[in-house]
C-alpha cells in the first residue's frame, strides 16, 4: 500500500516530463491510472463486507516517536478511496479534452495526480501524524490547482485564500493531534478507539475537539469559514468538479466521521456539529438560489450539502449516520455531474451566466438529459439516488423515538427549508440552461467531444442504478461505512419504498416547493449585487481586515526594532537583559558577599586600579582619537600588570605584546581620520549612560554573587597534576594549549589565518568603483 | 582586591557598552575592545585569584606542592587575547574601507549606502 | 600605489633607531625563539614567541620601511601561515605512524640540552609560532602598505 501511494506521487512528477503537443491526445490515457486504482480498491469490497479482519498495512517510519505510515482500509476509507479514484478517473478523462489547449496541461495533470495521492493517503492513514501530513499535502496541492490560471489575479488570490484558511485549520488540527497523543501516548487511530473514554474524561477534551473542529470546518467550508469555497471556483472546471464533489472539501467530513467513535461524547460534540452544520446548510442553500453564475450556484449548494453532512454526523444516530454515508455518495455523483455539465456549457458557449443561457437542449441533447437526471437527483425525485438519501435524511430528523416533539419540528423544518432551496438550486443549474428558447448567438455552437460527455453519462447511469436498486449501494459499501462510523453492526437498510408515511409527504413537499421556488426566483444580476454588498460585513471581509492590520502591525513592529541602527539593536538587547536578569536577580537572589578569604589589599594594586579607571574615563570623554587610543593602551598595559601580580606570566606577556600591536594598528589606520565628530546629543548620552552604568552594576553584582560560591577545580586539578606525568611539560598553561586542548589551538590558528586573509583581501583587491576613482 | 576587580569589571562593561552605543565607528570598536578586556578579567576573577603563584611546576619537582593559580582560565584568556587582536585588525580594516567609501566615521552613513544599492 | 606610500608613511627616519634596530632585530628574534622553546617548562610558548618576533619585524619596518623588512624574508610573510598550519597538522598526524589517536603527544628525545624533552608538542608550538608571525605581519604590512 505504501508502495502504491508513493508510486502515485512518482508518476505525478513523471507526468511533468510529458510534452504537451498541439492537441495533447495522449493525456486521456492518464485516466488509466485512477481507473486502475479504482479497480484495485473494488477488490476490497467483499473483504469489507465480511468485516471479520482489519485490513491494515503496517510500515514503520519513525518508530521512536510512534510515527508510522500505517494504512488501514475500512468501510469509511474504502468509500472515500473509491470516490477519489472513481470520480478521479472521470475527471482525468474529462480534463484531457477540456484542458487540451492549455500549454501547461502536463503541470495540470501533475498537480492533479499529487492531489489524488494526497487524498488517498489522507483517507487511508491510520496514524495521526501521517494523516496530518497528507492533510497538509492536499491543502498545498489544491493551492496549485485552484491557482492554476496563474496569470489571473483573482485566481491567485482565491488560491491564497483557500491555502490560508485550510492551512490555519491544519495548524489547529496538528495541535489537536499532539494533545491527543500527550494524553493517550499513541498516534495510532486504531489504538485511540480503545482510549476514547480516557480522552473524554480528560480536562483538555474540549480544547481537543475545538481544535479538531477548526481543522474540519475550515477544510469543509463550514460557516463562518465557507467563503474560500466560492472563491475557489476560479479554478478550471475539472478541478472544481474534483475538489468540491468528492475530495478536498469532503476531507473535513471524513475527519469528523473518523473521529466520531473516538471523540463523540453525545453532548457537546453533537451539539456543536448540529449548530454549525445546521447554520451552514441553511445559509448555503439560501444564498445559492440568488446567484447567476452556474458555478457560484454550485459552490453555495456544495457548502449547503457539506452543512447537511456535518449536521447528520452531529445527530449521530444510526439512521443519521446511514443518511450521511448515503448522502456522501449521492452528492458526489450529482455534484460532479453538475460541475462537468457547467464545464461543457462554459466550453461551448463561453458563458456561465444563467440569465443568458437557455434552450441548449437542442444543441446538447445528451448533456441535457444528464443535467435533468442530476437535477432530479438533487431534488430527490423517486427512482433517482437522491430520493433514497432524502428519505433517510428526513428519517433521521423525523424520529419521535429519539427527539422531543419540539426538536423534531425544528430540525425537520430546517432540513425542509434547506432541501427546498437546494432543489431549486439544482433545477436552476440542471433545467434552466437547457429549456426555453434558444438564443440566436448559440445557434452555431459545436458539439462537445465524447471525452466531455461520457463521464457525465456514466455518473448519471450510477445515479439511476443506485436509485432504482438501492440495495446494490447498501450491500456494497454504505452499510460498511456506517458500521465503521457507528462502531457496531447497523440494522437499518436502504429501501426504495418506505410506504405511505409522513416522510414521503415531506419528500413530496420538498419537490413541489422547490419547483415553486424555482419559478418564483428569477436569476438576475441585481439580486447578486445586493448580496455582494452584504459581503462587507461577511467573515471574509472581517478576516481580510484583521490580516491587513496584522501586516501593518508587523511592519511597524519590524520598523521599530529593525531600524538599521546598530546602536538601537545593542540598546534593545542590553535593556532586555537588564530587565530580565535584573528582575530575576533582585527577586530570587539574596546578595551574599564573600568577605572571608579575600586576598589582602595592597597599595600598588590600588594604584593600578586608579590608573585603569582614569584611562577609561579619558577614553569615554575625549574628543581626540589619538588620546583615546593611547588611553586604550594604558588600560591594556595596566591589565597586563594585574596579570603579573596574580600569577599569570603567560597572560601578561601576551597581553603586553598584543597591546603594543593594537596601538600600532590603530595608529597606522586612524592617524589620518579626522577627530571624533559630535554626533550624539546630550539627551541620548544621558540615556546611554544610564543604561550602560546599570548594566555594569548588574554585571558587577552578579560577579560578586558568583564569587561567593567556590568554583569547580576538578578539571584544573587534573591538568595540573598530570602536566608533567603525561605531557612532560611544567608550564601548565602551555601544556593545555599545545597538548590537552591542541585541537582547539589548531582551530584558533585557523581563525587567525582567516582574519589575515580577510584583511589582505579587503585591502588588496579594490572594487572597480575605487579603481576608477583613483 | 577581589572587590576592586569586581568594580573594574563593572566599569569596563559600562564603558564598553557606552562606547558601543555611540554613532562613531571607531568608538564602537574601542567599546568592543573594552568589553573584551572586561570579559577577560571576569573569567580571570571567576576562578579565584591567587597571588604570585604561576601555574608552573618548579624545576626540581614533578608536581605542585603549594597553591597555584588556576591554569584553565589563563589558557582561555590567552586564546581570547590573541583572537581579539585578529578581530580588532579585521574590524579596523573594514572601518577604514567604510570610511574611504562613505567619507565619514558615522555608522548611520552605512544605512544610506545600503539604500542606494 | 607607490606614490601613496611615500606620502603616508610616518616619518621615523632617525639614525639612532635604524642602528639600534640592526642589533635589536636578531636579538629579539633569538629571544622569541628562546621564549618559544622554553614555553613547555617556563612561561612562554608559541603565541608569545610569535608575537615578540612580529614586534621585532614591525620595529624594523618602522625604522626603515615595509619593503625593506619584507626583503629580509625570501618570501611574503603570508606564506608563513600555510607553513605553520601544515606543521601543526603534521605534528598532530605524527602519532598515526605508531597507530595512536590524532594529536597524541609523542617524544623523540628525552633530554636535549636547553630544550628539554623534544616531541611533537614542540613541533606543534613551532607551527603556532609561524602562524602568529605570518598573521601579524600580513595584517600590519598590508595595512601600512595600503592605507
Amino acid at each position: 500500500m505504501l508502495l502504491l501511494i508513493i508510486s502515485i506521487f512518482i508518476i505525478g512528477f513523471a507526468i511533468l516530463f510529458l510534452r504537451p503537443t498541439k492537441d495533447s491526445k495522449y493525456f486521456k490515457f492518464l485516466s488509466i491510472l485512477p481507473f486502475g486504482l479504482f479497480l484495485y480498491f473494488l477488490q476490497f469490497i467483499p473483504e469489507i463486507q465480511s468485516a471479520k479482519k482489519n485490513l491494515i498495512f503496517e510500515n514503520q517510519w519513525i518508530p521512536s516517536l510512534g510515527i508510522s505510515l500505517d494504512f488501514k482500509i475500512d468501510g469509511l476509507s474504502l468509500l472515500f478511496s473509491l470516490l477519489i479514484t472513481g470520480v478521479g478517473a472521470l475527471i482525468y478523462f474529462y480534463a484531457s479534452s477540456y484542458m487540451s489547449r492549455d500549454p501547461y496541461i502536463n503541470r495540470f495533470y501533475c498537480y492533479l495526480t499529487i492531489f489524488m495521492g494526497a487524498m488517498l493517503g489522507l483517507v487511508l492513514s491510520d496514524n495521526l501524524i501521517s494523516l496530518f501530513m497528507f492533510w497538509e499535502l492536499t491543502s498545498i496541492s489544491s493551492f496549485f490547482l485552484i491557482g492554476f490560471n496563474t496569470n489571473n489575479e483573482d485566481s491567485r488570490k482565491s488560491a491564497l485564500w483557500a491555502l490560508s484558511v485550510t492551512g490555519l485549520g491544519g495548524f489547529f488540527l496538528l495541535a489537536s493531534f499532539v494533545m491527543m497523543n500527550s494524553i493517550t501516548g499513541t498516534f495510532s487511530i486504531q489504538e485511540l478507539f480503545s482510549q476514547s473514554e480516557v480522552l473524554q474524561s480528560n480536562y483538555q477534551y474540549y480544547v481537543i475537539i475545538a481544535f479538531l473542529f477548526l481543522g474540519a470546518f475550515t477544510k469543509s467550508a463550514q460557516f463562518p469559514f465557507h467563503f474560500w469555497l466560492p472563491g475557489a471556483m476560479k479554478a478550471p472546471t475539472p478541478v472544481s468538479a474534483y475538489l468540491h464533489s468528492a475530495t478536498m472539501v469532503k476531507a473535513g467530513i471524513y475527519l469528523l466521521a473518523r473521529f466520531t467513535p473516538i471523540l463523540s461524547d453525545g453532548e457537546v460534540w453533537n451539539m456543536v456539529l448540529m449548530c454549525v452544520g445546521g447554520t451552514t446548510m441553511v445559509v448555503g442553500a439560501f444564498l445559492s438560489v440568488f446567484k447567476v453564475d452556474m458555478k457560484s450556484v454550485l459552490a453555495y449548494s456544495t457548502i449547503s450539502a457539506l452543512g447537511i453532512l456535518v449536521f447528520l454526523i452531529g445527530i449521530g444516530t444510526e439512521i443519521a449516520l446511514l443518511a450521511a454515508s448515503t448522502f456522501i455518495l449521492v452528492h458526489a455523483l450529482y455534484k460532479a455531474s453538475f460541475f462537468m455539465i457547467t464545464g461543457i456549457v462554459d466550453h461551448e458557449t463561453h458563458t456561465r451566466d444563467l440569465t443568458v443561457l437557455s434552450g441548449l437542449k437542442k444543441k446538447l441533447p445528451i448533456v441535457a438529459i444528464c443535467a435533468v437526471i442530476a437535477a432530479l437527483s438533487s431534488a430527490g425525485v423517486p427512482l433517482t439516488f437522491g430520493f433514497i438519501s432524502k428519505e433517510i435524511i428526513y428519517g433521521s430528523t423525523f424520529d419521535f423515538d429519539f427527539w422531543t416533539y419540539n426538536s423534531v419540528l425544528i430540525l425537520t423544518a430546517l432540513v425542509l427549508i434547506t432541501n427546498v432551496f437546494l432543489t431549486s438550486a439544482g433545477l436552476l443549474v440542471g433545467i434552466r440552461p437547457f429549456f426555453g428558447k434558444l438564443p440566436e448567438k448559440f445557434e452555431n455552437i459545436h458539439k462537445p467531444d465524447y471525452k466531455l460527455w461520457l463521464p457525465i453519462v456514466i455518473l448519471s447511469v450510477f445515479t439511476l442504478l443506485f436509485g432504482a436498486f438501492p440495495f446494490i449501494a447498501d450491500q456494497g459499501i454504505i452499510s460498511a461505512v456506517t458500521t465503521s462510523i457507528y462502531r457496531s453492526q447497523i440494522t437499518q437498510e436502504l429501501h426504495l419504498w418506505h410506504g405511505w408515511n409522513t416522510i414521503l409527504l415531506l419528500s413530496g413537499a420538498t419537490i413541489v416547493l422547490g419547483f415553486i421556488l424555482y419559478f418564483i426566483i428569477k436569476p438576475s444580476h441585481k439580486t447578486v449585487e445586493k448580496f455582494d454588498s452584504l459581503n462587507r460585513i461577511g467573515p471574509q471581509n472581517i478576516i481580510s481586515v484583521i490580516a491587513e492590520n496584522i501586516k501593518l502591525f508587523a511592519f511597524k513592529y519590524t520598523r521599530f526594532f529593525h531600524n538599521g541602527y546598530l546602536r538601537s539593536y545593542i540598546l534593545f538587547i542590553i535593556v532586555f537583559i537588564i530587565g530580565i536578569v535584573g528582575y530575576k536577580f533582585f527577586n530570587d537572589v539574596t546578595l551574599k558577599i564573600n568577605t572571608n578569604d579575600l586576598s589582602p589589599f595592597r597599595i600598588y594594586e590600588f594604584v593600578i586600579f586608579v590608573l585603569i579607571i582614569s584611562a577609561i574615563i579619558v577614553i569615554t570623554f575625549t574628543q581626540s582619537r589619538l588620546t583615546a587610543i593611547v588611553s586604550l593602551g594604558v588600560v591594556g598595559l595596566s591589565i597586563c600588570l594585574i596579570f603579573v601580580v596574580y600569577g599569570a606570566p603567560d597572560l601578561a606577556m601576551t597581553q603586553f605584546a598584543i597591546d603594543t600591536l593594537t596601538v600600532v594598528l590603530f595608529v597606522l589606520v586612524l592617524f589620518k581620520l579626522p577627530s571624533f565628530l559630535k554626533f550624539s546629543n546630550t539627551k541620548n548620552k544621558i540615556r546611554d549612560g544610564i543604561v550602560s552604568i546599570s548594566f555594569g552594576i548588574l554585571i558587577a553584582l552578579i560577579t560578586l554573587q558568583a564569587l561567593f560560591y567556590p568554583s569547580n577545580k576538578e578539571v584544573s586539578k587534573f591538568y595540573a597534576e598530570n602536566a608533567y606525568l603525561l605531557a612532560k611539560g611544567k608550564n601548565v598553561v602551555n601544556v593545555i594549549l599545545v597538548d590537552y586542548r591542541g585541537i582547539d589551538t589548531m582551530i584558533e590558528t585557523v581563525v587567525l589565518s582567516i582574519a589575515a586573509v580577510g584583511v589582505l583581501s579587503i585591502l588588496k583587491y579594490k572594487s572597480e568603483d575605487e579603481e576608477t576613482r583613483e | 582586591m577581589e572587590l576592586l576587580l569586581v568594580i573594574l569589571v563593572g566599569v569596563l562593561y559600562s564603558s564598553g557598552i557606552y562606547m558601543m552605543l555611540r554613532r562613531s565607528m571607531v568608538k564602537l570598536l574601542i567599546g568592543i575592545i573594552l568589553l573584551g578586556n572586561g570579559v577577560n578579567i571576569l573569567i580571570f576573577l571567576m576562578s579565584g585569584i591567587t597571588k604570585g603563584k604561576a601555574p608552573i611546576i618548579p624545576a626540581d619537582q614533578t608536581g605542585f606542592m603549594g597553591a597555584y593559580a588556576d591554569p584553565i582560565p589563563q589558557a582561555l584568556i590567552l586564546t581570547a587575547i590573541v583572537i581579539s587582536f585578529a578581530l580588532t585588525a579585521f574590524a579596523l580594516v573594514l572601518l577604514k574601507k567604510a570610511y574611504t567609501l562613505t567619507g565619514t566615521d558615522d555608522l548611520d552613513s552605512l544605512n544610506i549606502q545600503d539604500l542606494d544599492i | 600605489m607607490k606614490k601613496r606610500e611615500n606620502n603616508i608613511r610616518p616619518k621615523l627616519d632617525t639614525i639612532i633607531l635604524k642602528t639600534a634596530t640592526n642589533y635589536l632585530l636578531p636579538l629579539l628574534i633569538m629571544f622569541s625563539l628562546f621564549v618559544l622553546i622554553r614555553g613547555h617548562y617556563l612561561s612562554g610558548g608559541g603565541f608569545v614567541g610569535g608575537l615578540i618576533a612580529s614586534i621585532a619585524f614591525v620595529l624594523h619596518s618602522f625604522a626603515y620601511n615595509t619593503k625593506r623588512t619584507i626583503s629580509l624574508f625570501r618570501f611574503r610573510p603570508l606564506y608563513l601561515i600555510p607553513m605553520g598550519l601544515s606543521l601543526s597538522l603534521f605534528s598532530g598526524l605524527l602519532p598515526f605512524l605508531i597507530s595512536k589517536p590524532f594529536m597524541t603527544s609523542i617524544w623523540f628525545l628525552d633530554s636535549v640540552a636547553v630544550i628539554g624533552a623534544f616531541g611533537s608538542a614542540l613541533l606543534f608550538d613551532l607551527g603556532v609560532y609561524l602562524v602568529v608571525i605570518g598573521v601579524v605581519l600580513t595584517i600590519i604590512f598590508t595595512i601600512s602598505e595600503n592605507v
